[in-house]
């Protein structure tokens, strides 16, 4: 009796092993496609860009602040229509303790300026142009746009373009300190 | 150089005589043959087996002049390939005839080796440079271990094949006639194709069609057969040719169809003329041949090549092909089709090996598996790389 | 309860068919059988003796050898379905695999791509096929290898009578053997590398026994190779990055966390060359048309020395310089950069020239970077060229009146320039594509023309890390060994025992019945002993 009860013991082990193996795989191949990039809730990766007046924008220096950090390029419809809703807002939340960083994804300076100068933007304007912020954040189709708490946490990830300014302020509002 | 090139060509006319040669000599010692079990082979099975390996030398020479001559091994395109798979056939039959001197398995392997050499040769023969992806050792290391496996599968599918004509019931008619006899008119049908295949070659026929591709392109193909099947919204350039009577959809490629519907007419006809003198089944021909056949023994021979090409197998078609595929291609597996059919191929003999040792297949059904398993190294060599195209396409 | 005692006193376990030691048949069907089934030496096969607990039942389900082949074979079925239409991964990457399958391959094709098959080895159930095999694989072993160990080293000389009887090889004569003909039937097999145990009088010769572990073998090998391609799932074990890299550029490699910089010097395909190359190949030139010999990057791979944030300037430390052919990848630190794929011919530069149209007098050339054109040209004596606007990929004109740009690749470079005259100080508006030239506010004396254009290739990289290939490595060389170690050795045993005045004389092998009768029958020729005949046959 005794060793039937081992027996029992030792074949669960063994089935319990498996099982979980098998169940690893499983739940590691499903979400395979999720792992990696960046999720809400995420530390936000820091990084230092060079804006386009020269001035050096390092992330972690926006702690206490929050930012509502922004990848665009000229070539993208999208990002041309949320421009004026961030300018707008940028100065709105100047003291409140919210900052616009715009990352340029692709584009020559030359065209960065003309186009900050077209849309009279006064937020500090980086090009990523080593692309490496740019695969920090796993950005593939432009605009997108992460909000970053003041304690560094991503706080909300918006992929696609932003039509409403309501929408906008709801974002800025979400990081205010 | 090109004096080298020559002489390898006529290298493997010369093997492939001999081939022929040694099967009617093999033929004339079982004659005589009293007795099924090993014995003392006779007169003209010596002489066969000795032709044979003559003709292997042959080969083995064909195949090293052509590599002198073109500075790699000639295992890079479909010709060369197959060719060396027929060299391996032979080589393993020389093996096994070694193992149980049973000049009946030379009856039916060097035929087999001469369908092949003839079918091969159908396929352009000239030495082509070697693509980036194959420029690597591993080209000789992976292909010539694979083509040994399947030389050596390919002889369990020989006995199989004899255990099946000794023991059927030819006078008959059941599933298990039907199919041998499909086995058997798949193999004229190869001869057809090579008899279509060459007629129309010296006859110089060419059609050219202008048609529409897969991809929605405006494409060209000529055909060298008469196109019973067309391509997608295919017009026929040259003037006086047959017109094709049914049109195919883009993503079939109405060419090699048509090839295959000529080589299944041609080797039907052949069949039927076959059928129609002989009066029986073709199984039921050839029966005699393996009158004295000790049936016990050809099972045995059938598992023991299994046994001896299953590790070879493995070795070349999955583990020396991921070592390439990881150096080539980035990764050792990357589901392409041919892979996926070097695993089918491999899964298949796992599961004969386990029927066959836990379940006791023996006799019959262990002989049908090693037909079948053949047809999955044949569809592999030949469907894969014609018809599902993938990384492995290179002829 | 659960252990047997055999009339020769030993002990078996439960559920034993023969006897561990002597052989003789402990179950009735075993007595009654004609030949013994020796697969597993009668041993218990545990599965079989208990099916009480939910624990039992799924453990006896996947020790069956039977539900092992069905899983092989569904596998086998499944993997095929995969091949019939090429699967999600070989599509063109710019179409939607809902509309492709449909669109080439008609209503077959729906129902490939509604049924799941167009990404098959990917599909949960695919996968939880594999798992099962390796279930299958485990219990089944585990199952097995234990009797079978008990019953090969418990296993006696003299064996039951009954046992011998009932062995495929069997023979017995009535007499009695010499010892001069044991020594020398010992002798012979002997010579034969056969181990030999004897107890009063009785014989048993054994060798290759090795070779029954061999299914065993292989199988921890196949199962070490399944752990290895289920840890390519954790992560940090498995990287797999594509770098496009144009040539002159210096990017960071993806994956490496910002430690690795590769410059991309130069990128060359070179096709064979009828005059060049080994004359024997002009043939198939001909009919291929044209072949290519090589793909190659030469490439110099730095390392971040202040591996610093990213964005930052990297300080740029060379490591080496080396060229990336296929075959021949660049390795470093547990990574691989394999040559994969290339662009040709993407634009670079483009020079212009400021013209009078009238004249055709060029009043200076201007040559434009296209990934970083600058604000003005100055090009002296009072003539200038202003950019107002860089269209790289120009794609028409939108709503507003404003050229497009498809994307930031410059595919189609399109300018609006001001072109700055001694006659026309304030400038003219022109704008210039390739081969297109516009006036959109007013005719103008001077035009931007088309001069040339420089470019470059983009090399694609695949940059590769798999921490597991050493765990794949070592399951495929043990699944090798025991594969070979089964396939290519016997075990062989004969068994010779006087019993009542009688000699009895039986031989087994777990395969190959006709090399054994044809290595044991000559040594026994000429002696007392009767040669074993095949029971079977």
């Amino acid at each position: 009796m005794n060793k039937r009860k081992k027996r029992l013991i030792m074949r669960s082990i063994i089935l319990a092993i498996l099982a979980a193996a098998v169940g690893y795989t499983f739940y590691s191949n499903l979400t395979k496609e999720a792992r990696g990039n960046l999720q809400k809730g995420d530390e936000a990766p820091d990084f230092v860009l060079t804006d386009l007046s020269g001035e050096a924008h390092q992330l972690s220096d926006y702690k206490g602040k929050g930012v509502f950090l922004n990848f665009w390029g000229t070539w993208c419809e999208p990002c041309k229509k949320e421009m004026p809703h961030m300018e707008k807002m940028s100065k709105e939340f100047k003291d409140q303790g919210v900052e616009v960083l715009a990352v340029n994804v692709g584009d020559s300076e030359l065209q960065a300026k003309k186009f900050a100068k077209q849309y009279g933007l006064t937020f500090p304007i980086a090009i990523d142009s080593s692309k490496e912020v740019q695969d920090a954040y796993g950005v593939n189709p432009l605009p997108a746009t992460f909000m970053i708490s003041p304690d560094g946490k991503v706080e909300e990830i918006v992929i696609g373009g932003l039509v409403k300014e309501e929408q906008v302020r709801a974002l800025f509002e979400k990081v205010k300190p | 150089m090109s004096d080298l090139v020559q002489w390898s060509g006529n290298l493997l006319y010369a093997s492939f005589i001999m081939y022929l040669v040694a099967t009617f000599l093999f033929g004339g010692s079982i004659r005589q043959k009293k007795d099924g079990e090993k014995q003392d082979v006779n007169r003209w099975g010596k002489l066969g087996i000795t032709v044979t390996v003559i003709g292997f030398i042959a080969q083995l020479g064909y195949f090293f002049t052509r590599w002198a001559a073109a500075g790699h091994a000639p295992v890079s395109n479909l010709f060369e390939f197959i060719t060396f798979f027929s060299m391996m056939l032979v080589g393993a039959f020389i093996i096994i005839y070694f193992m149980y001197r049973l000049a009946v398995l030379g009856v039916f392997a060097l035929p087999v080796a001469l369908i092949i050499i003839a079918y091969a040769s159908m396929f352009p023969r000239d030495i082509s440079p070697l693509i980036p992806a194959l420029q690597s050792q591993w080209l000789h290391i992976h292909v010539t271990t694979v083509a040994a496996g399947e030389g050596i599968l390919a002889i369990s599918f020989i006995a199989g094949l004899i255990y099946l004509v000794k023991t059927l019931d030819h006078s008959k008619r059941s599933k298990q006639t039907i199919w041998l006899e499909v086995i058997m008119y798949s193999l004229v049908a190869v001869i057809g194709f090579v008899a279509v295949t060459m007629a129309f070659t010296m006859s110089g026929y060419e059609a050219k069609f202008d048609y529409v591709n897969k991809e929605g392109q405006a494409a060209q193909e000529t055909f060298n057969l008469p196109a019973i099947v067309g391509p997608n919204e295919g017009e026929l350039l040259t003037p006086g040719q047959f017109e094709p009577l049914v049109e195919m959809p883009a993503f079939i490629n109405s060419k090699k169809l048509n090839t295959v519907i000529w080589s299944l007419g041609a080797g039907a006809l052949l069949y039927g003329l076959i059928r129609l003198l002989a009066r029986k089944r073709v199984g039921a021909l050839v029966q005699p041949l393996v009158k004295n056949v000790n049936t016990d023994l050809m099972d045995e021979v059938s598992y023991r090549s299994v046994l001896i090409g299953f590790p070879v197998f493995t070795l070349g078609g999955l583990i020396f092909a991921m070592i390439w595929a990881q150096i080539a291609w980035t990764r050792f597996w990357g589901w392409d089709p041919k892979e996926v059919w070097a695993l089918i191929t491999w899964l298949f003999y796992a599961a004969f090996l386990h029927l066959r040792l836990s379940k006791g297949w023996h006799g019959e059904k262990s002989a049908w598996l090693a037909v079948i398993g053949f047809v999955i190294i044949m569809f592999n060599l030949i469907a894969v790389n014609l018809v599902i195209a993938g990384l492995h396409s290179y002829a | 309860m659960g252990k047997v005692k055999c009339e020769c006193g030993h002990v078996n376990p439960h559920g034993t068919v023969l006897c561990e030691s002597c052989g003789r048949a402990l179950t009735e069907e075993a007595q009654k059988e004609k030949l013994h089934d020796m697969r597993y030496e009668g041993s218990a096969r545990r599965s079989q003796t208990y099916n009480k607990s939910i624990v039992d039942k799924v453990w006896n389900f996947f020790s069956s050898v039977k539900v092992g082949i069905w899983l092989i074979v569904l596998t086998l079925v499944a993997s095929s379905l995969g091949t019939i239409f090429p699967q999600k991964l070989f599509i063109p990457n710019n179409v939607s695999p809902e509309t492709y399958y449909e669109e080439t391959y008609g209503t077959a094709g729906k129902i490939y791509y509604t049924l799941g098959f167009y990404d098959l080895y990917n599909s949960i159930w695919f996968i939880a096929l594999i798992a099962a095999i390796g279930v299958s694989l485990v219990i089944c072993s585990l199952d097995r290898v234990i009797p079978l160990y008990r019953a090969l080293k418990n296993q006696r000389v003299a064996r039951h009578g009954t046992f011998m009887k009932k062995q495929r090889l069997f023979a017995s004569k009535q007499g009695a053997i010499q010892p001069e003909e044991l020594d020398k039937i010992k002798e012979g097999l002997k010579s034969k590398r056969y181990r030999i145990r004897e107890e009063d009088g009785s014989l048993l010769a054994e060798k290759g026994r090795f070779s029954r572990w061999g299914p065993y073998v292989n199988h921890i090998g196949l199962i070490i190779f399944l752990i290895g391609a289920m840890l390519r799932s954790v992560q940090g074990m498995y990287i797999d990055e594509l770098l496009w890299i144009r040539e002159g550029e210096t990017l960071e490699i993806p994956g490496t966390k910002g430690e690795y910089y590769l410059k991309n010097e130069k990128f060359t395909i070179e096709n064979y060359d009828k005059e060049k190359d080994p004359e024997v190949f002009n043939a198939a030139l001909e009919r291929t048309g044209s072949i290519v010999k090589n793909y190659q990057t030469d490439a110099v791979l730095y390392k971040d020395e202040n591996q610093d944030l990213p964005g930052a300037k990297p300080k740029l430390v060379k490591v080496k310089e080396e060229e990336i052919r296929v075959n021949e990848p660049m390795k470093f630190d547990n990574f691989a950069l394999y040559q994969d794929s290339f662009s040709k011919d993407e634009m670079k530069a483009m020079e212009l020239a400021l013209t009078n149209k009238a004249t055709k007098e060029e009043a200076g050339r201007v040559n434009i970077d296209l990934f970083n054109p600058k604000d003005t040209y100055d090009l002296g004596k009072g003539y200038k060229v202003e950019v107002l606007g860089y269209y790289p990929d120009y794609d028409g004109v939108g709503e507003n009146g404003e050229p497009k740009t498809k994307s930031p690749v410059p595919n189609n470079p399109a300018f609006l320039f001001k072109m700055i005259s001694p006659e026309h100080p304030d400038g003219e508006i022109s704008f210039t594509a390739i081969r297109q030239t516009l006036e959109p506010v007013g005719e103008t004396e001077y035009k931007m023309e088309f001069r040339g254009i420089e470019t470059r290739n983009i090399s694609a990289l695949t940059v590769r890390k798999d921490l597991t290939l050493w765990i794949l490595g070592i399951g495929g060389a043990i699944f090798m060994i025991g594969v070979v170690q089964g396939a290519y050795w016997n075990h062989r045993r004969l068994w010779i025992r006087q019993i009542d005045g009688e000699i009895y004389v039986a031989a087994h092998t777990n395969k190959n019945w006709h090399g054994l009768k044809r290595e044991i029958n000559p040594l026994i020729e000429n002696t007392a002993v009767p040669i074993p005949e095949d029971q079977q046959a």
